[in-house]
């Protein structure tokens, strides 16, 4: 991913457009707000108190990367809109995250199962991010990975219990694995923007990074007993803008106080 | 009860060149649980560089009655203080 | 270093003689009165560690029961920063929480057992907690005033002399003071914001005055369990006094914000130099205790349910724990 790349913009002669490169940001930004909003649902209601800070630990890492990116998204959109503008004044069509991400919690271990699958992608794509040619990325992602590797390790350590635990956890992790694995075809299949983005050096390409979030993946369920699902395509991708109806609602709560006072300062 | 998860001594080292420090306890399932779980707890402020954690159970301890016996005879023996020992004012680094 | 094990005191002196258990009685006065810090294997009253399991739990409880009220406003806070904020301040509750269950189980009692009183109704916490949050100002209002009636509380227990019990509060009253001052930052941003926002501000401090001086717990002048908690150094400060201390520091805080104490008869009186406050209704304080306050069913329904529904997740991992053995890292 070096301007000497024979496909880089040098090469080609032009970089992304600023739009381009905002719905890029606006991706990975989105994926960690909404993921972190999910999480945040959990506290109160988590199956030990030690597992309700350590999933209130990953929600407050995962604002922190949206805070940092929706910064970042705004400043190259370049229309003054600030993190707290792009979070709390966009409509669900506006929004860029992974499907997966918007998902409800469910049981603990759909939440792991979620948490889990979103944390290999996270992990592969920010350490090729840490390698990414728009300075300020690789500036984030070599934080985010840092998180995100503890994030991985938690999530994992508990697929393992959980797939390997009592029949009745396995039981669960294994439904939740068949109901959202579908949401997984879109973190790696690339479409226009990710191949602009992988030509323009700035991203990684998701095929290179597919093999080795299936490997990562792959070891993980082996160890924890579970059964890949078969492969599922899933058209309607969230990083186009078409989400699944939870985003709605989801949006609705965390939204309404600023929008209810529009101007405030809070 | 099945559920129920043991319970494990935490010690942090805050920061290199200090010791591990005793600062609580908490409930895992395993040692690796328990690292995750006191990481969470314990430093939250980066207040560590390095956790031990051992199952309480295995821990020994001394016994509080046998204080005198283990602890007294040594304030006795008071040249192991350095105040023991008169030096001169004028000489120095000691 | 000492262990957790859920032992008696030591055979010797359970077989004392009642001369020997007056003296290891003394000895133990003694070392109070020096200020020396009590471990958790050293002789100790038994209604010494009773008092102190109990007041242990109930702080610990009203550390877990309190991250509901905070919560549940977690998913609609109005900007990223107070939602972080807001996420770091109910971890820490969370944190606080274990670091007493921790101290608890030095005294020789499990937390499974503490958490099944809880559970069960049978154990107290603050009643404070029992309060609903209406609105993002109750946010502000709790970190303002619950937290700083907390704080007043917490840090005259730092040198109470237990030495567990004195060490987590340290830790706490470190971790507390950004506490209060993100609920009072809250509570400036309303003040001084649009109209809505100030009426927002004014209606939860006209909710959450009256309930956070009663925390500190009816007059206990002619109590006989605070003169014994105050010889055994549990406790330093009779709760009226500490009660004219926090309203004494919170009543200009009000003055600053520009919003009003809901209480006519508040007033400032030369003579003592404090702020003396109308009648409170302890009515409504013993109710809420008994379990009739707004929330209570609320609360514990919602930790009881998460208990329940967690049950599979914990032996989950119990039992993944037993089929991989102790060399599980």
């Amino acid at each position: 991913m070096t301007a000497s790349a024979p496909d880089s913009p040098a090469a080609r002669g032009g970089s992304p457009s600023a739009e381009a490169r905002f719905r890029y940001v606006l991706r990975l930004a989105d994926t960690s707000l909404i993921l972190g909003q999910r999480l945040g649902e959990w506290v109160g209601h988590a199956p030990a108190l030690e597992e309700e800070l350590a999933l209130a630990n990953i929600a407050l890492d995962l604002i922190g990367q949206a805070r940092l990116l929706l910064g970042y998204a705004g400043e190259v959109e370049g229309r003054g809109r600030d993190e707290d503008a792009l979070a709390f004044l966009r409509d669900a069509p506006q929004f860029c995250n992974a499907s997966l991400a918007e998902q409800p919690n469910g049981d603990f271990g759909h939440t792991i199962v979620r948490q889990f699958l979103l944390d290999a992608w996270q992990l592969e794509l920010y350490e090729a991010l840490s390698g990414s040619a728009d300075a300020r990325l690789a500036e984030i992602a070599a934080k985010a990975v840092k998180e995100t590797r503890y994030h991985w390790r938690f999530s994992a350590g508990w697929l393992v219990r959980l797939g390997d635990g009592t029949a009745e956890s396995h039981a669960r992790v294994q439904q939740a694995l068949d109901a959202l694995w579908r949401f997984t075809d879109e973190l790696l299949a690339p479409d226009g923007l990710d191949q602009q983005m992988a030509a323009a050096g700035i991203a990684p390409s998701l095929s290179a990074l597919r093999g080795r979030w299936e490997a990562r993946v792959g070891a993980a369920l082996a160890q924890a007993t579970l059964q890949r699902p078969a492969a599922a395509r899933y058209p309607w991708h969230g990083k186009r803008g078409v989400h699944t109806e939870h985003l709605g609602h989801l949006l609705a709560e965390m939204q309404h106080l600023p929008r209810a006072l529009p101007g405030a300062k809070w | 009860m099945s559920e129920d998860w043991p319970l494990f001594e935490v010690f942090i080292r805050a920061r290199s060149g200090l010791e591990h420090k005793h600062v609580g306890s908490l409930h895992a399932a395993d040692a690796r649980m328990a690292i995750e779980h006191a990481r969470d707890v314990y430093t939250r402020r980066q207040e560590g560089v390095s956790i031990w954690v051992v199952r309480s159970s295995e821990i020994v301890a001394s016994d509080p009655e046998e204080a005198e016996a283990l602890f007294e005879p040594a304030r006795d023996k008071v040249y192991r203080h350095p105040t023991f020992y008169a030096i001169p004012d004028e000489v120095k680094n000691l | 270093m000492y262990t957790q094990a859920l032992d008696s005191p030591t055979p010797e002196s359970q077989a004392a003689t009642p001369g020997s258990q007056e003296s290891l009685a003394r000895r133990f006065d003694e070392r109070v009165e020096r200020d020396e810090k009590i471990e958790p294997k050293d002789w100790m009253p038994e209604a010494y560690r009773q008092t102190l399991i109990r007041q242990i739990s109930q702080h610990a409880h009203s550390e877990i029961v309190g991250m509901l009220p905070e919560g549940n406003w977690i998913t609609r806070a109005p900007s990223l920063r107070r939602k972080a904020v807001l996420i770091a301040k109910v971890q820490d509750e969370g944190g606080h929480g274990m670091y007493l269950y921790s101290a608890a189980e030095t005294l020789g009692v499990a937390r499974a057992e503490l958490l099944e009183q809880l559970l069960d109704g049978r154990a107290k916490y603050s009643s404070i907690f029992n309060y609903p949050t209406l609105t993002w100002a109750d946010v502000g209002a709790i970190g303002w005033l619950v937290d700083g009636a907390a704080i007043m509380n917490q840090i005259p227990i730092c040198r109470c002399s237990y030495g567990p019990y004195a060490r987590a509060m340290v830790r706490i009253c470190k971790e507390e003071s950004f506490h209060q001052r993100q609920g009072f930052e809250i509570m400036l941003a309303l003040a001084r914001g649009t109209p809505q926002q100030r009426a927002m501000a004014q209606d939860a401090l006209d909710r959450w005055w009256w309930p956070s001086i009663m925390m500190f717990g009816p007059s206990d002048a002619t109590s006989k369990h605070t003169a014994q908690s105050m010889r055994w150094r549990i406790k330093r400060f009779t709760n009226d006094e500490l009660r004219q201390k926090f309203i004494d520091v919170t009543v200009p805080q009000a003055q600053f914000l520009g919003l009003e104490i809901p209480d006519p008869a508040l007033r400032w009186d030369e003579a003592t130099q404090h702020y003396l406050t109308g009648p409170i209704d302890w009515s409504e304080f013993k109710a809420v205790l008994q379990g009739d306050g707004p929330c209570n069913r609320e609360r514990l329904e919602a930790r009881r349910a998460a208990h329940e529904q967690g049950r599979w997740v914990r032996e989950a991992a119990a039992a993944y724990a037993a089929k991989h053995g102790r060399s599980q890292r």
